[in-house]
């Protein structure tokens, strides 16, 4: 049975099913050595950069769909918690890969351990009869110290290679782990597409929900999981530590500024988006570590948003005053 | 078409609402609710009233199928409550702090979740949009459809919650002390709509510790603490000393809207 398993992570059994997202691949990078060329601007001009944006703009869309039923539900610190399981992951397919000489992706490691904690979170949740930051805190804990003293048993050329998990790197995004994230990406937004409606009256009223014949602990199962895979694909970029953080920051913002559950979907899509966009731009530019500074062009954002939103509920207040309670969209947010 | 789905459509249609028999539950080892029976028919008012603590949210979550006893059966439009599958059936307004209370959200969608028992994994229909609009519509909240649920009064939320449940087309309605945290002017409105409703044939069921408002507007009064300490007609219960041997104290019918 684990044989079965290793085989099926080794990607090179995979590579003829994902043939075809290895040429979208191509297909993007050509896209972009046209705008590159059209527009003159240096950090198209490579592949690596390519790569980085496809997936920064995948987690801009991933990350803030999972992470909008997380934050309403009081759960942003689950993306944390999974992030520092994932590293338990990358430490162990690091570690197999040293000492059985598997050629396995860490990544793929990091997925099927973030999945496991993801369930171990939510299995503690269901037996205690509450999400609590203690059960959350020790799965935490655990995943990083396990990570930890994984990688110093094989000590030596493995420390090298940490960094990159830790804080994320734009230049190290294979094509591999770019392919890996596309079918990430794909399972996560049809997830969320097909199971929408439970997933929302879930997140808003869990106990109407399971009045309605909702199965709670089921849907709550599929939103940890999906968690988990955000967490992992998003850490290529984001690294462990910075990786909560496009979960929990544009929405925070869309929240400041939508009055509608739709509304507030997509606003938080397109902030982080544009967090990410405006965030790659920096650091190459700026030649700094780009999950550091996608989470701060996220938070500027965030206090502008908090800005706009108080100037929105000030001028609706002022209308009230006046009498016109009308339920005009005046006040939606343009910028 | 054989005869026996015909007949067992007549089981259903004839079972009560609720039918609870013999129900013991405890969290621990010392029970919350013993040995209660009672059954809930289609087009009833019931209120149940009880002090803090006295299991009366428990037995909704048992009529519900939510937990499930101990000891005793819970049955649902005469099926077992735990199994009971058709949500749309039912429709569940909880105090207002039970729901998200930051979330972004419209009026207008928190009444379309009243569809999705019908939709499943679907988009709503325009049918099912017109039958969200006209919930809106009965309780009066037409004008705040596009409002955020969170710059609604108390009474206002309460009667968005009240269309989620019209919306589902439930015959039963349960609501757990609905009126905690809204004004007294809006009270007197809420209590109005529930009449109408029932009115309408819709059962409906409710969890109260505001005694004044149960006793001006419930056909029946179950009073429990622990045990069902009063089962009957609301004079009767006015009349009756149930609630003072329930509370345990001097309770009155007035003035006790904490």
């Amino acid at each position: 049975m684990t044989d079965a398993l290793i085989v099926a992570l080794q990607l090179g059994v995979l590579d003829s099913v994902l043939a075809p997202l290895y040429w979208l691949l191509s297909l993007w990078s050509e896209l972009l050595f046209w705008v590159a060329g059209a527009t003159g601007l240096e950090l198209l001009q490579y592949r690596f950069m390519h790569r980085a944006i496809l997936v920064g703009l995948c987690i801009g869309v991933m990350a803030p769909l999972i992470g909008t039923f997380l934050v309403h539900r009081q759960l942003a610190l689950i993306g944390d918690a999974l992030a520092h399981t994932a590293f338990a992951g990358v430490a162990v397919g690091l570690f197999l890969n040293a000492v059985l000489d598997l050629g396995v992706s860490p990544y793929l490691t990091a997925v099927v351990v973030a999945m496991i904690a993801a369930l171990l979170i939510e299995f503690i949740s269901e037996v205690t009869d509450a999400y609590n930051d203690v059960s959350m805190a020790i799965v935490l804990s655990t995943g990083f110290a396990l990570g930890t003293v994984l990688i110093s048993i094989n000590a030596g050329g493995l420390a090298v290679g940490v960094n990159q998990y830790l804080f994320g790197n734009l230049s190290t995004v294979s094509a591999e782990n770019a392919v890996i994230l596309l079918v990430l990406f794909g399972v996560i937004v049809a997830t969320v597409t097909l199971t929408r409606n439970q997933l929302l009256y879930v997140t808003f009223d869990e106990t109407a929900a399971a009045v309605s014949g909702i199965s709670v602990s089921w849907y709550n199962r599929v939103m940890v999981m999906l968690t988990a895979l955000v967490v992992v694909g998003a850490m290529q970029i984001m690294g462990v530590i910075l990786v909560a953080a496009m979960l929990v920051v544009p929405v925070a913002g869309a929240s400041q500024v939508s009055r509608s559950f739709t509304e507030s979907l997509f606003v938080s899509v397109a902030l982080a988006e544009l967090a990410v966009l405006l965030g790659i731009g920096f650091a190459y530019y700026g030649e700094a570590t780009a999950g550091g500074v996608i989470v701060l062009v996220a938070v500027s954002i965030y206090v502008l948003t908090v800005v706009a939103g108080k100037l929105q509920s000030r001028a609706s207040e002022g209308d009230a005053a006046v009498g016109a309670i009308t339920a005009d969209d005046a006040e939606s947010p343009s910028d | 078409m054989s005869s026996q789905t015909g007949t067992a459509q007549q089981m259903a249609e004839d079972a009560p609402v609720v039918e609870l028999a013999g129900v013991d539950f405890g969290y621990t080892a010392t029970p919350v609710v013993e040995d209660i029976s009672l059954q809930v028919d289609a087009g009833e008012y019931v209120a149940m009233v009880g002090p803090n603590g006295s299991g009366k949210s428990t037995l909704m979550k048992l009529m519900l199928g939510l937990i499930r006893p101990d000891d005793g059966s819970a049955r649902l439009f005469g099926e077992p409550a735990h199994a009971f599958q058709d949500g749309s059936r039912i429709g569940y307004v909880a105090q207002h702090a039970s729901a998200s209370k930051e979330m972004p959200i419209t009026v207008r969608e928190v009444v379309k979740m009243g569809r999705f028992p019908h939709v499943g994994f679907g988009w709503l229909s325009g049918r099912d949009w017109e039958i969200v609009d006209r919930a809106l519509e009965t309780v009066g909240m037409s004008a705040f459809a596009n409002r955020r649920v969170t710059q609604l009064s108390g009474g206002q939320r309460q009667r968005a919650f009240i269309a989620r449940a019209l919306a589902s087309e439930a015959d039963l309605l349960v609501l757990d002390e609905p009126t905690v945290g809204v004004d007294v002017e809006s009270v007197d409105a809420f209590y109005d709509l529930l009449e109408s409703l029932n009115e309408d044939g819709i059962t409906i069921l409710l969890i109260e510790h505001d005694l004044s408002a149960v006793t001006n507007h419930a056909e029946r009064v179950v009073c429990l603490n622990r045990e069902i300490y009063f089962d009957g007609p609301t004079d009767a219960f006015v009349e009756s000393d149930a609630l003072g041997r329930a509370f345990g104290t001097a309770a009155t019918l007035i003035g006790d809207a904490a």
